[in-house]
């Protein structure tokens, strides 16, 4: 097949032929050909000269890689709770009505699959689906209608009403970050004017911790990558911003890119890195462009580059990857692995990565707000930056606050913030629960919203999910419980395992077959993941229904059939079969030893 | 002195093969300790048809057809501990095979459509118990307490398995005793 021979080396030559850049050519090749079917894994294993069950492993790994024919229009509705309680499953249902097909299934004529995908990042203007990759927001009865007709007259997504994917970044409350105006370029002077040392030493001072979740002390990475034996190193921005209701990075990207990119270069300052990526995820892929375009001014005004601003010695420059569908590679051992063109399966620390991360290199990875945040230390100084927040969570922290609320959006607080403060500001009211810190995070119940956000107390990597009294606690833990089976990367047993086991309980409890030894199976199964998983996924997968039996156990304990033991099913009706072919209807034939089968 | 009290066993085979009870016997010179410590209740080595109050239950096989049900559920009422002893019982085993096929194709192709076959018919005695759709591990239907794999289990993990839960010890398979086939 010629066609697929072309089209793999123009992508191998475009990445060099270099196997590290495997998950970027298959991106590439998938792009041309809609799918990577057989001969065309066969032709970049060939041109690459790596084995084929090594490409084979990783295009089966992500999941917005395909090796199955998928529709000219691929449509993945976003599957978060918040997606779901603004109407994303009756849309769905509608959308696949009016296209005559069956969710999950190619439409025979090849046009068309619709499915569900994990949180897309636009909690805070949902329900969002994505098509061909491309984010559609505001979803309603009336772009249902549209989408429909568009994809019947085969009208290409490039044609689609740009107000379809009008994307909007929703600030609500600007504080350090977001309030103050920059120029691009004031930081990094800044930084220069103190060398490298100095610079390092007022990052110490400021006490900044990371804001992916984990709350590293940021200078304590850098100073730990600075005195690392071995040349090249790397900094690595963390865009993977797959945590359920989480979408700062996404406004910061988008608006506040220069931020992010020269904090990249301060990070480079204080190390001695020379290389940059931004590892983003395939959901933000919009975002490329406009990222580019700033690379490009940055390039041109002398801030990235050889000799940045005049400095001899003082190379940085930044590259792109892109994820492809896989909220495990947001750890950040994942995530190097898949920039190395890799399956996205966490490593063991130590070796920690600013000893040997990104090939073998001392690498620091740091979030997108981490980043953004080092500018505002490098203008104020880091004791300023200290000043503010509390004592053990310095600065602002952004919060991506969606769900039951008037507005939802982005909100920057001083660390510290009450999560009544919270509610109160986005016009939240007849509040039941909050979900901190995303699907991994804390469940907190009314009794606890006097509780503060801060690394000491609630720690959170940004989302914020309002629940009022109409929700049920126990759908929201089933939905986050159906996340984590799903991104899984299914490399450790208990993990894969454990997942899909909880899975099994709440399905079960879902459907009415619930009984109480259940909750204490699932107690030993939340046990088992925290204690047993490879990776922070598995450990912190329990948490939401852990969260939930404590703080909201009536949500399970009503559903449940009895307080014995119950199957999962209905186990009357499996013998229905048998008495339909024999044409029993003795009592023998009926489980609880009367005619009529059990109510 | 009085002798101390034996704990009364129970044990039954429900879809299985007989193989797990083939199994205990296998124990060899212990049976003469074990009948020290236990007595038995209802189980193929009695004949007793009903059990009684026991303090352990031992199944072996899944559970096919509605009399295993009853069974199954007569021994989860009358057993403190119910363990589920082999493949079988814990995953279905063998007689889960026929749950890749649909039980009405199972039927028909064995009572009426069987080459050579002379007066066919699905048989529809009422002695019969119904088959299930699928063939379930015992932990579908009841609660169980512990799982003690194994195809059969060896001689000596029963031994070391029943050890234990007499003894009042958290039954533990030594690791060259833990195997699934």
């Amino acid at each position: 097949m010629p066609d697929i021979e072309r089209v793999v080396h123009a992508a191998a030559a475009r990445y060099e032929h270099d196997a590290t850049q495997l998950l970027q050519i298959l991106i590439a090749v998938q792009d041309e050909l809609g799918y990577l079917s057989p001969p065309a894994l066969t032709a970049i294993a060939t041109t690459l000269n790596i084995p084929r069950s090594r490409v084979q492993g990783v295009a089966g790994f992500y999941s917005f890689l395909y090796t199955e024919p998928v529709g000219r229009y691929r449509i993945l509705f976003a599957d978060n709770i918040t997606d779901r309680m603004l109407g994303a499953p009756l849309l769905l249902d509608e959308l696949c009505r009016k296209l005559w097909l069956e969710r999950g299934k190619l439409s025979e004529d090849g046009l068309v699959s619709i499915d569900t995908t994990s949180c897309t990042g636009l909690c805070d203007q949902g329900p969002a689906l994505l098509v061909n990759g491309r984010v559609v927001t505001r979803v309603d009865h009336r772009r249902i209608n549209r989408i429909a007709e568009l994809v019947r007259r085969q009208v290409p997504v490039e044609d689609w009403p740009a107000e379809f994917f009008h994307i909007d970044d929703n600030i609500c409350r600007r504080d350090a970050l977001l309030g103050t105006p920059f120029k691009p370029g004031s930081a990094l002077i800044a930084a220069m004017r103190l060398g490298r040392n100095d610079w390092l030493q007022e990052m110490h001072k400021s006490k900044l911790r990371g804001r992916g979740g984990a709350g590293f002390t940021t200078a304590v990475k850098w100073t730990g990558c600075r005195d690392a034996p071995g040349q090249q190193k790397v900094i690595v921005c963390n865009a993977y911003e797959g945590e359920p209701g989480t979408f700062k990075d996404r406004v910061l990207l988008n608006s506040f890119a220069d931020h992010v990119f020269e904090g990249m270069t301060l990070a480079s300052w204080a190390t001695g890195a020379q290389l940059g990526l931004v590892y983003l995820r395939g959901e933000y892929r919009y975002l490329w462009p406009a990222l580019h375009e700033v690379l490009e001014r940055r390039r041109a005004a002398g801030l990235l580059g050889k000799a940045i601003l005049g400095t001899p010695g003082f190379d940085f420059d930044i590259q792109f990857h892109l994820g492809a569908g896989s909220y495990v590679c947001g750890e950040e051992t994942a995530l190097l692995e898949s920039l190395e063109g890799k399956r996205g399966t966490p490593r063991i620390r130590p070796p920690f990565p600013v000893v040997r991360g990104y090939l073998g290199r001392p690498t620091v990875v740091n979030n997108v707000e981490t980043l953004a945040k080092t500018c505002l230390i490098a203008l104020q100084g880091g004791s300023a930056f200290a000043a503010t927040g509390t004592r053990q969570s310095t600065g602002t922290k952004l919060l991506s606050v969606s769900g039951d609320c008037a507005a939802p959006g982005i909100y920057e607080y001083p660390f510290g913030v009450s999560i009544a403060k919270v509610l109160d500001d986005c016009g939240a009211s007849d509040t039941q629960a909050v979900q901190v810190g995303g699907a991994s995070g804390m469940m907190m119940a009314t009794y606890e919203f006097h509780r503060s956000i801060a690394c000491e107390d609630v720690p959170s990597a940004g989302a914020f999910m309002v629940f009022d009294s109409s929700r049920d606690p126990f759908e929201i833990a089933h939905n986050f419980v159906d996340f984590f089976v799903h991104e899984s990367c299914g490399f450790c047993t208990p993990c894969r395992l454990g997942t899909t086991l909880l899975k099994g309980y709440m399905d079960k409890i879902a459907r009415g077959y619930g009984a109480k030894v259940d909750l204490a199976d699932i107690d030993w199964v939340n046990r088992l993941l925290k204690n047993a998983s490879h990776c922070g996924l598995g450990t912190t997968a329990p948490n939401p229904v852990v969260d939930t039996l404590v703080k909201f156990r009536p949500a399970y304990e009503r559903r449940m059939q009895s307080l014995d033991f119950e199957p999962a099913f209905d186990l009357d009706a499996e013998l229905e079969t048998a008495r339909r072919l024999t044409g029993r209807a003795d009592p023998a034939a009926y489980l609880n030893g009367n005619n009529e089968a059990r109510p | 002195m009085s002798a101390p009290e034996k704990t009364r066993v129970a044990t039954a085979s429900l879809a299985g093969c007989f193989g797990c009870h083939m199994s205990l016997l296998d124990i060899d010179e212990h049976l003469f300790e074990l009948v020290e410590k236990v007595e038995f209740d209802r189980s193929p080595l009695t004949d007793i048809k009903h059990c009684g109050a026991c303090e352990i239950g031992l199944i072996e096989g899944g559970v096919c057809n509605a009399e295993n049900i009853h069974v199954l559920r007569e021994f989860r009422q009358h057993c403190k501990i119910l363990v589920a002893v082999g493949a079988c019982a814990i995953n279905g085993g063998l007689p889960a095979q026929r749950n890749y096929f649909k039980l009405d194709d199972c039927l028909r192709q064995v009572y009426q459509y069987r080459i050579g076959m002379t007066d066919a018919g699905i048989p529809d005695d009422p002695e019969l118990p119904l088959l299930l759709e699928r063939v379930h591990p015992i932990h579908e239907i009841v609660r169980v307490d512990y799982f003690l794999p194994g195809c059969p289990p060896s001689g000596e993990a029963i031994w070391s398995f029943l050890s234990d839960l007499l003894a009042g010890r958290t039954p533990r398979l030594p690791y060259s005793l833990m195997h699934f086939d």
